[in-house]
């Protein structure tokens, strides 16, 4: 076990060196964690490798639309330094420019809105293709060979199905669980898939994005109150067995709780995949600002510990997105015989 | 770009992707999926409860064969018991008809004895009549001459007579 886990470390180590920008750990003190912030978030490029002066990146394309000019496609490295792949307002481009904080801004200041494909974008579309290739040859198996025992991506997926068929959608939205069966499954396989291909050396932080988490809580939000029935509504506007003077107070209480219980979907998803991330890449930079081979010894140990146990919370937080998500369904489709109890 | 500010590109790009995806994983991936499962678990739920209905025919039927094994043991034994009780009866009919037929036999042995008895008697008075007539005829004729003569014949003739 022991030994297991020095080779693991070892490997991450290998990974992590490889793909840590060394020109970051050469600067000043803030350079030295900077690179933390910069791989959290999201960006206009994907920055893979740097050797030396040379920096492996994989440029993509910066979508911008606005009302004068209408739909315009660049590519990032239309933004940047040549030399130090560097982003600056000087090197702004037909009168676009994106900042050192990767912000795209517009030189005359007028309105834009931005559809560039970005780091993360690609990411998703990774995830989205990866999980569409393993879920629809899961399928392929039951097409070929009918109801029989699986086998292959089938004996993956299949599982994951029962489980969420039947621990998450059963449990917590009750008889009408079937319709919201396909909505969650999807939902759980494309964030943990996610989390953990974001675990990886080089990967984005895809699900650690609040605007995915935010779409993601958004889309949980109209299913929930689109499949709100009159018991639901009653229950905000009229909440049964309060005296009609509390109903002031309740009813903006209730209307506030519509929204709160989407927005904590977001920011616990959010917070949980950076905040693993920023562990993971701080144990890193420990050995950049210590300067010291001791320090990169324990720090690797460390990371792959935190590692482990980000596979873990990967999982977890993909489980927690999706029950949180069932519950809140079935607290808007379930039929009360009694609302005395309430 | 910032930590807590959802870029509007990535979220145009989420939303039409994930529904995208929704889209395609519902219609290829998850509904054929779920059938395949409801499929195979009521297969399995059906397999169970007709083996159940099986289970349950053979121990009826089980249950019958020892009902049905049971009657036969019963009717057997009634047979058994009614044919003994046929065989007494006709071994002890067969007794009191022996004995009745040994009685009649004696009874017919016994009369014939007596009738037999009774001629034979009647036989021995008759020849004793015909011998005492002889005798008495013998008597008479040597009378006649001598008396000393006479008696050595009467005694002959007794002789005779002993003799046979």
């Amino acid at each position: 076990m022991t030994r297991k886990f020095l080779v693991l470390s070892l490997l991450f180590s290998a990974f992590l060196l490889f793909n840590t920008p060394q020109s970051f750990a050469a600067g000043s003190e803030e350079d030295k964690t900077s690179f933390i912030m910069h791989h959290v978030k999201d960006s206009h490029e994907w920055h893979i490798a740097t050797f030396g002066h040379t920096h492996v990146t994989l440029p993509l394309p910066v979508i911008v639309y606005s009302s004068d000019r209408g739909l315009e496609f660049f590519s990032s490295t239309d933004f940047q330094n040549h030399e130090t792949h560097a982003f600056g307002k000087e090197y702004a481009h037909e009168g676009y420019y994106i900042d050192e904080h990767d912000h795209l801004g517009r030189v005359d200041g007028a309105s834009f809105l931005e559809l560039s494909i970005t780091k993360n974008v690609v990411m998703m579309f990774i995830v989205m293709i990866l999980l569409a290739w393993v879920a629809l040859s899961a399928a392929n198996h039951y097409k070929k060979n009918g109801a029989v025992a699986p086998k292959g991506a089938a004996a993956i997926i299949e599982p994951i199905v029962i489980f969420v068929r039947d621990e998450i959608a059963q449990k917590s939205i009750g008889p009408k669980y079937k319709k919201f069966v396909p909505y969650l499954l999807t939902l759980f396989l494309f964030i943990w898939f996610g989390n953990l291909l974001g675990l990886l050396p080089g990967a984005a932080n895809m699900t650690g994005n609040i605007a995915v988490t935010m779409t993601l809580a958004v889309l949980t939000f109209i299913i929930t109150n689109v499949n709100g029935n009159k018991d639901y509504w009653k229950h905000v506007f009229a909440t049964p067995g309060v005296p009609i003077p509390m109903l002031l107070i309740i009813v903006p209480v209730e209307i506030i709780g519509l929204f709160t219980k989407p927005f904590a979907l977001m920011v616990r998803l959010f917070v949980a995949i950076t905040a693993g991330h920023i562990v993971i890449l701080g144990f890193i930079a420990l050995a950049f600002i210590f300067e010291s081979y001791t320090i990169g010894v324990v720090s690797t140990l460390m990371v792959t510990f935190i590692n482990i146990i980000e596979l873990l919370v990967a999982t977890i937080q993909a489980y927690v997105f999706t029950l949180f998500t069932a519950m809140y369904i079935g607290s808007a489709v379930a039929e009360h015989a009694h609302d005395d109890h309430h | 770009m910032d930590l807590i500010t959802p870029g509007s590109g990535l979220i145009f790009w989420q939303l039409f992707g994930f529904l995208g995806l929704l889209f395609i994983l519902i219609k290829f991936a998850w509904k054929p999926m779920l059938a395949a499962l409801e499929e195979r678990e009521s297969s399995i739920e059906n397999a169970l409860k007709s083996a159940e209905i099986a289970r349950n025919e053979m121990a009826n039927l089980k249950a019958e064969n020892e009902k049905l094994l049971a009657e036969a043991r019963l009717e057997r034994d009634n047979i058994l018991k009614k044919a003994q009780e046929a065989s007494n009866k006709m071994i002890e009919e067969a007794k009191t008809e022996a004995q009745k037929q040994g009685a009649q036999l004696i009874e017919n042995a016994k009369a014939v004895i007596e009738t037999e008895k009774k001629a034979a008697l009647a036989d021995v008075k008759n020849q004793v009549a015909a011998l005492t007539l002889e005798v008495t005829e013998k008597l008479l004729k040597k009378n006649l001459s001598d008396d000393a003569s006479q008696k050595a014949l009467v005694d002959e003739f007794v002789k005779d007579l002993k003799l046979n």
